[in-house]
């Protein structure tokens, strides 16, 4: 049975700058097939200007221009039929927006206006998507999702520079929640907050997701909050998903040199044996290397990484690695 | 034992608020440590502890309220602004904001040189930041001529580590240095510090909120909790086998980067930060679940706990429940 809720086939998504009059493009997503499915946290990790952030605004329909979708598409499952979401339009990709997909983007303390105490903020939330026949019962449901969340009344009166770092993030999460969407993408959540803080964020994130049995997709570039928290991990580098396999096997049996760079990098307690960064700087999205985007940094690289890119080996059920030492791969859809 | 750099009862306080309603945070309160030659020092804990203000006071850019600082047998009262010198140079949290952009790089490297006086002529110049940056991994020709914006942000944090080596430090102060460099190069940066104490013999404090990291680099660390420092030991000791609440807390909020060490439980978080720091007794005492009567009441004296110093009653010898 196919549970796949949200699906990207070759998507393509570039940033189309002029610059002094010149073209320039910066390819931020290039070719992604991905199949997110229902009930999953899904996570995604790699290296700062990957292009996560990029995805994201992909598979939450808020592509903006400089940003396009070259080719490729992004389909939701919507009672069960596939909608391109190519075909919304715009007061549809309203309407979805919070009851189907919930989008809380990077640094999203920005979500909160900052002039308006909580209690507003929710009401107009409420109002634009309930409607306001139901105002007073809708506030009464903002009340009881807060408390079941455990989040203290008190805060509806404060306004957002009130609160500490961790608390407007998770008043955030619970305001994105509120409609039950099936599917929540969170950017960075819990960056830059104190580990302790953190730790309630994540412990909020994993509570709405048992209760509602959604998907969540899930960027950080925490590997240790992936390890706590995803079912599943997509590796990205330069705007290409190399490696996805289940959560144990990225930090147990990493299979591209890139992911097994980064797992083995990883500081860990109670073990002091030497750790190795990634030799070299990450690639340009502007002018990126032929063939394997990694071929400059990799230890391993043969001639052909030098001049194709790989497509996707199964080395196991559900572990696919884009990398010419695990095999000549396919390119095409993500099962 | 040789000491580097003794801090003696430190304390800095800042007053918050307006001319009405008034309050006092004791951001920095009465802290003691030293740090030994050759040894790499970790001053750690969460936003708003209190390690920066520390820092900013060894480096002269704060001045403390009271308490004294020792450094090469020169002992400072407070309020003299006296250790941005030869013998202590700081790496900042930054990289991009350390550099001016329309200023090329080598251009700090050549004020340091001239700031102190450490070569007669240009060649003699180049040639000893060519040695600096070797250290690095690096060299004058990779720096020459070129703009801030044409470096990573982990080959700027290495260039700011190499000109900090040009006045031979004894102590190199570093500020959250590889927090807002990636994951994925951070530990080539952190390397570097084990390397500059091991083969160079310089010390580091190392001010930082990631204890993983600071486990794998460090000596020994002070665990700091709203001005006060909670526990402090070897890594081993206080990483390991925490004794203090806090440190227990802290260590189990930390997500492991292993899928067989999952967070078991659930963890309260209640208090704002300006109750913690006004709190009478301990100051941990609002989210202790060992909480006793005394620990509302009076600060916790230091106890040494198994070799480790441990700021919690429970570690008197008996306590009065
Ligand atoms: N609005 C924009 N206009 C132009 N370029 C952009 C824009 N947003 C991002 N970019 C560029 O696109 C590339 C990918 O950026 P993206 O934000 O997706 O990376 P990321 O993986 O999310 O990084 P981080 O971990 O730092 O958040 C980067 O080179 C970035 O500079
Ligand atoms: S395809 Fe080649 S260059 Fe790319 S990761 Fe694999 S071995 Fe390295
Ligand atoms: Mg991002």
């Amino acid at each position: 049975m196919d549970n796949t809720i949200l699906r990207t086939e070759a998507l393509h998504a570039y940033y189309v700058l002029d610059v002094y009059g010149k073209q320039k493009i910066l390819k931020a997503v290039n070719e992604v097939d991905l199949a997110i499915q229902e009930d999953e946290i899904y996570g995604i990790a790699g290296e700062s200007g990957c292009g996560k952030t990029t995805l994201l605004k992909a598979l939450a329909a808020a592509v903006e221009p400089p940003l396009r979708v070259m080719s490729g598409r992004v389909t939701y499952r919507i009672a069960g039929e596939d909608v391109d979401v190519a075909t919304l339009t715009p007061e549809e990709k309203r309407k979805l927006r919070l009851e189907y997909i919930a989008y809380v983007p990077q640094g999203s303390m920005s979500v909160l206006n900052p002039v308006a105490r909580i209690r507003d903020t929710y009401r107009d939330f409420i109002e634009s998507h309930i409607g306001a026949h139901q105002k007073a019962e809708a506030y009464e449901l903002a009340k009881e999702h807060l408390s079941e969340l455990g989040l203290p009344l008190k805060i509806l009166d404060a306004y957002p520079h009130q609160l500490s770092g961790g608390m407007r993030q998770r008043v955030t999460i619970a305001l994105a929640t509120l409609l039950k969407p099936r599917i929540i993408i969170g950017d960075e959540p819990t960056t830059a907050l104190d580990v302790v803080v953190q730790r309630g964020v994540v412990q909020l994130l994993k509570d709405v997701q048992r209760k509602l049995q959604n998907t969540i997709i899930l960027v950080t570039h925490d590997m240790g909050v992936h390890a706590n928290i995803a079912d599943r991990i997509g590796i990205m580098y330069a705007g290409k998903i190399v490696e996805e396999a289940p959560t144990e096997k990225i930090f147990g049996a990493p299979a591209h040199p890139y992911t097994q760079y980064l797992i083995n990098s990883l500081p860990k307690f109670g073990d002091k044996t030497q750790r190795e960064s990634v030799p070299g700087s990450p690639p340009s999205l502007a002018n990126l290397p032929s063939g394997c985007p990694f071929h400059p940094r990799c230890p391993h690289a043969k001639d052909i990484c030098k001049q194709e890119m790989p497509g996707f080996t199964q080395v196991e059920p559900k572990h696919r690695v884009a990398c010419w030492l695990v095999g000549e791969g396919e390119h095409g859809k993500a099962a | 034992m040789e000491k580097l750099l003794e801090v003696e009862n430190l304390t800095k306080t800042f007053t918050l608020g307006s001319v009405l309603s008034r309050v006092k945070i004791t951001a920095v309160d009465n802290i003691s440590f030293y740090i030994k030659p050759a040894e790499i020092f970790a001053l750690a804990g969460e936003s708003g502890c209190g390690k920066t203000t520390t820092a900013r006071i060894i480096m002269g850019f704060e001045h403390a309220t009271s308490g004294v600082i020792i450094h090469g047998g020169k002992k400072e009262a407070k309020n003299e602004k006296v250790w941005f010198t030869e013998g202590i140079q700081a790496i900042f949290q930054d990289p991009f904001g350390t550099f001016n952009p329309l200023r090329q790089v080598e251009r700090y490297f050549f004020e340091t040189i001239e700031n102190y006086k450490l070569a007669k002529s240009k060649q003699e110049a180049i040639d000893r930041i060519d040695a600096k940056l070797r250290l690095v991994g690096l060299s004058h020709e990779d720096l020459a001529g070129k703009y801030p914006s044409e470096f990573s942000g982990g080959q700027l944090q290495r260039i700011s580590i190499a000109r900090a080596l040009l006045t031979d430090p004894q102590l190199i102060i570093a500020d959250e240095p590889v927090s807002m460099v990636d994951a994925s190069l951070r530990m080539s940066i952190v390397n570097l510090f084990k390397k500059l104490r091991d083969e160079l013999g310089v010390s580091v404090l190392y001010i930082t909120h990631d204890l993983a990291t600071a486990y794998y680099v460090c000596d020994r660390i002070a665990i700091m909790f709203r001005g006060k420092i909670a526990e402090m030991g070897t890594v081993e000791q206080v990483l390991m086998a925490p004794k203090h609440p806090y440190t227990q807390l802290l260590r189990a909020s930390i997500p492991e980067a292993d899928t067989a060490h999952r967070w078991q439980g659930e963890i309260k978080l209640t208090d704002t930060e300006e109750e913690e720091y006004l709190r009478q007794g301990c100051r941990f005492a609002g989210r202790c679940s060992h909480v006793m009567s005394i620990c509302r009441t009076t600060p916790p004296p230091d106890f040494e706990v198994e070799g480790a110093q441990v700021a919690c009653h429970l570690y008197a010898e008996q306590h009065i429940d």
